[in-house]
C-alpha cells in the first residue's frame, strides 16, 4: 500500500500526471461555475448541457472524421450551447414552464445524440472505437493532449470568473436590480452559460454525460453547508473539486478495475453527505445535538423549580424531598427523573442523601430564577397582551426556559418589580 | 382627474402593458413632479408593480414610452435607483449585509473592476442612514423583514441616483422600519430627490405623500394629495374592475390579439 502512495505522488508515471492533473482541473472548473449554476437554482441546466454536447461531438467526428480533442470541444460546444438558447426559448415564448423546458431539450438533444452515435457505430470507420467513451466518460485513459484542452478551458474558465465575479454575484442574486443599473445582464448570462458549457465539456471526457451534473452542482452544495460568503464557497467548493478528483484518480490507480470519473463523483457526493450530517450550524447531526441540548436543559429547569415550588409549600428550600414528592408536583417519566437528577448532581445543583434529593444554594437561585421568570411572564401578557390570567400558563411554561438575563431585567422594569403574579401568587426576587 | 406638470420628473405616455397579450395596463398618459413623495396605489392586481418595472425597463411595453427628466431611461440610467419588492430575491443567497449594499455601486465601478475604498465608504455611510451599520457583517438571511427593506433602501441610496422607484418599501415591516424609511423619503425630496412608491396602505397616504397616482388597470387619477386623494376617486379606483375592460383583455389574450397595428 505504502509503496503504492509513493507511485502514485511521485507523479513519475506519465500517464498518472494525465490522470491527475486532468481530474483536478476539469473538477475545479466545474465546480467553480457549479457554484453559479447552484446560487441561480438552475441546477438541472448542467445536466442539460451535458446530454447535449452529445450531438456536437458526433457532427463534429461526422465533418471531420478524427478524434481530434479540439474539433470535438468544438462540436460539443455548439450544441451544448444551443440547447440554453433552445430552453431559453421555449420558456420566454411559451407556456411551457421551466421544468418541462428542461426536460425537453435534455431529451430531444441526448435523443440525437444516441441517433447519430449509433449511425456512426455501424458506419464502419475504425476510427470512431472510443467515442462512446463520451457516455461514461475516459478519465483513465487522458492523454497529453487532451490536458492541454483541458487546462487552457481551465484557465479561460478561472479568468472569466475573476473578472465578472462581481456581475456574477450580482446576477445570481438580484438580476432584475442589476438590469435595472444598466448592467448588460443579457450578455453577462450568456458568458456565464457559455462558461459553464465550456466546464461541461470538458467534463464529460472524464465522468461522462450522466455524471456530469454531479460534477457542476455537488461541490456548491457540499460548500454551501459550510460558508455564509460567497468568496468562501468558491474556494471550498474548489477545493472539494479538486480532493475529489485527485482522490478519484488514486482510487482507480490503486485498484486498476476501478473507473476514475465515477469514483471522482462517489468522493464528491461522500464530501456532500458528510456536508449534509457533519457542517457546524447547518448539519443534521449538530441541530440534533443543539435540540437534545435544549431538551435537556429545559429537564434541568423544570426539576429545578419542581424542588424550589415544594419549598415553598413549607416555606423550607433545602430540605430533602424523595422522588414521590417531585412527581407530585410536576410528572416527570421515571427515567428523566434518574436522569435529571444524576446530572443535576453532577453540576452542583443538588444534594443526595439516601435518596433524597435537596437544592444546594446554588440550585435553590436557578430553580427561584425559573419561578420567577415563569410569574412575570404570565403577568407581561396578562398586562401587555391582555390574555386571560387562566390562558397563560401554558405559555409561560415555555417562555422561562428562554428568556435571557438582559430581557429578564428589562422585563423586571417594564413590570416595576411586581411583588404578586396574575394568580396572586408571590413572585420570588434574589434577596 | 389627472393633472399635468411641465418639466415633469417623469412623463408616460399612452403607456400599455400586456402580459400575454392581456393588456394589465391600458393608456397611462400622466407626469410626476420634481421633488415630489409620490404613491401608486391601487387594489390588488392594478398594475402597480407592473408600472414600475415597465418604466425600469424589465417588461416590455405594448405602446408608449416613459421618459425620465425628458430622457430615455438608457440616456440616464446613473441618475435612476429602483428598490425590487424584498420578496423578489433569496436571503440565503450566501452574502453580508454591505456585500448587497455595495451591489448599489457595481454599475458605476464599471465592469472588469473591484469595488474601491470610496465605494465601500458609501456603502456605510448608506447604512448609516438606514441604522443598519451595526448588522454590516451579518448574513442576510439573518435579518428581519424589515431589516432587509432597509438594506434594500441602503443600496438605493449608494447609486446617488436623482429619482428612486421603490417598489412596496412598507410591506412586512415592522413601525420603526416604516417610521425610519419614510424620514429618509422626505429628507431625500427636501433635496430635490424625486420618490415613486406603491403603496398600500391607504391610512398613511395623505401625511407620507404630496402626489398620488391612482391605477385600477387604467389610470383613475393623478395629482397633489389634497386634490386627488378623494373619497370619490378611491372608490372609483377600489370599486370594483371594470368588467368590460376585462373582458375585452382576457378576449386578446384568447385571440393572441396585438394590443396595437403595428
Amino acid at each position: 500500500m505504502k509503496e503504492l502512495v509513493i507511485d502514485f505522488f511521485s507523479f513519475s508515471d506519465p500517464n498518472v500526471r494525465y490522470v491527475v492533473f486532468g481530474s483536478i482541473l476539469l473538477s475545479v472548473s466545474s465546480a467553480i461555475v457549479g457554484c453559479f449554476t447552484f446560487l441561480k437554482k438552475k441546477a438541472l441546466v448542467g445536466d442539460v448541457i451535458s446530454h447535449a454536447v452529445l450531438p456536437g461531438i458526433c457532427l463534429s467526428f461526422i465533418f471531420s472524421g478524427t478524434k481530434d480533442p479540439f474539433l470535438l470541444i468544438i462540436g460539443a460546444f455548439v450544441t451544448g450551447w444551443l440547447s440554453i438558447i433552445v430552453m431559453d426559448y421555449i420558456i420566454q415564448n411559451s407556456k411551457i414552464k421551466e421544468d418541462t423546458a428542461t426536460g425537453l431539450s435534455l431529451s430531444v438533444f441526448f435523443g440525437l445524440g444516441i441517433l447519430l452515435l449509433t449511425y456512426i457505430q455501424h458506419s464502419g470507420n475504425a476510427a470512431q472505437s472510443g467515442l462512446d467513451s463520451f457516455l461514461f466518460g475516459k478519465a483513465a485513459a487522458l492523454v497529453g493532449k487532451d490536458l492541454v484542452a483541458f487546462g487552457l478551458i481551465a484557465i479561460v474558465v478561472l479568468l472569466v470568473v475573476f473578472f465578472f465575479y462581481k456581475e456574477f454575484k450580482l446576477l445570481s442574486f438580484d438580476p432584475a436590480f442589476a438590469k435595472s443599473m444598466g448592467i448588460p445582464v443579457k450578455r453577462i448570462e450568456l458568458i456565464l452559460s457559455s462558461i459553464t458549457v465550456m466546464a461541461v465539456v470538458t467534463g464529460i471526457q472524464a465522468v461522462g454525460v450522466v455524471l456530469m451534473a454531479a460534477m457542476l452542482i455537488t461541490p456548491a452544495a457540499a460548500a454551501r453547508f459550510w460558508t455564509d460568503r460567497l468568496p468562501y464557497m468558491l474556494l471550498f467548493a474548489a477545493i472539494i473539486g479538486a480532493f475529489s478528483g485527485l482522490t478519484g484518480a488514486f482510487i482507480s490507480y490503486a485498484a486498476p478495475a476501478m473507473p476514475t470519473g465515477p469514483w471522482i463523483v462517489m468522493v464528491v457526493s461522500l464530501i456532500a453527505v458528510f456536508s449534509f450530517f457533519f457542517a457546524p450550524k447547518k448539519g443534521i447531526i449538530l441541530r440534533l445535538f443543539k435540540q437534545r441540548k435544549i431538551r435537556r436543559r429545559l429537564l434541568e429547569e423544570n426539576l429545578l423549580k419542581s424542588l424550589y415550588k415544594i419549598g415553598e409549600i413549607n416555606d423550607d428550600f433545602k430540605l430533602a424531598r424523595n422522588q414521590a414528592e417531585i412527581t407530585e408536583m410536576r410528572r416527570f417519566t421515571p427515567s428523566q427523573l434518574t436522569n435529571g437528577l444524576k446530572r443535576l448532581r453532577g453540576q452542583g445543583f443538588i444534594n443526595k442523601t439516601n435518596n433524597h434529593w435537596s437544592l444546594t444554594q446554588e440550585g435553590y437561585q436557578k430553580g427561584q430564577r425559573v419561578v420567577r421568570l415563569h410569574r412575570l411572564w404570565e403577568l407581561y401578557l396578562t398586562k401587555y397582551l391582555r390574555i386571560a390570567p387562566d390562558h397563560v400558563h401554558e405559555d409561560a411554561e415555555n417562555i422561562e426556559h428562554v428568556i435571557t438575563p438582559e430581557l429578564e431585567k428589562k422585563l423586571e422594569a417594564l413590570l416595576e418589580y411586581p411583588e404578586y403574579d396574575p394568580h396572586q401568587t408571590e413572585i420570588p426576587y434574589r434577596q | 382627474m389627472i393633472k399635468n406638470v411641465d418639466n415633469p420628473a417623469l412623463e408616460i405616455h399612452d403607456l400599455t402593458v400586456s402580459y400575454d397579450r392581456k393588456p394589465v395596463l391600458w393608456g397611462v398618459d400622466l407626469t410626476v413632479p420634481v421633488g415630489s413623495i409620490a404613491a401608486i396605489i391601487g387594489p390588488n392586481g392594478a398594475g402597480k408593480s407592473t408600472l414600475i418595472k415597465s418604466i425600469m425597463g424589465l417588461i416590455d411595453l405594448s405602446s408608449g414610452y416613459s421618459k425620465i427628466f425628458g430622457e430615455d431611461l438608457n440616456n440616464i440610467r446613473f441618475r435612476v435607483s429602483y428598490v425590487p419588492q424584498k420578496e423578489s430575491v433569496d436571503w440565503d443567497f450566501p452574502a453580508s449585509v454591505l456585500d448587497v449594499v455595495m451591489m448599489g455601486r457595481y454599475a458605476a465601478i464599471g465592469l472588469f473592476k473591484r469595488p474601491r475604498k470610496a465605494d465601500k465608504e458609501a456603502a456605510l455611510l448608506a447604512l448609516d442612514q438606514v441604522g443598519m451599520l451595526a448588522f454590516k457583517e451579518r448574513q442576510i438571511s439573518q435579518l428581519s423583514g424589515g431589516q432587509q427593506q432597509r438594506v434594500f433602501l441602503a443600496r438605493a441610496l449608494t447609486q446617488q441616483a436623482d429619482i428612486y422607484f421603490m417598489d412596496e418599501p412598507f410591506a412586512g415591516v415592522d413601525a420603526a422600519t416604516e417610521k425610519t424609511i419614510i424620514q429618509l423619503l422626505k429628507k431625500l425630496a427636501t433635496q430635490g430627490k424625486t420618490i415613486i412608491v406603491v403603496h398600500h396602505d391607504l391610512q398613511s397616504v395623505n401625511s407620507y405623500f404630496d402626489w398620488v397616482i391612482m391605477l385600477n388597470l387604467r389610470l383613475v387619477a393623478s395629482g397633489p394629495t389634497d386634490e386627488v386623494f378623494t373619497t370619490k376617486l378611491i372608490e372609483e379606483t377600489y370599486g370594483g374592475k371594470l368588467t368590460l375592460l376585462s373582458e375585452v383583455g382576457e378576449l386578446m389574450k384568447k385571440e393572441q390579439f396585438p394590443a396595437r397595428e403595428k
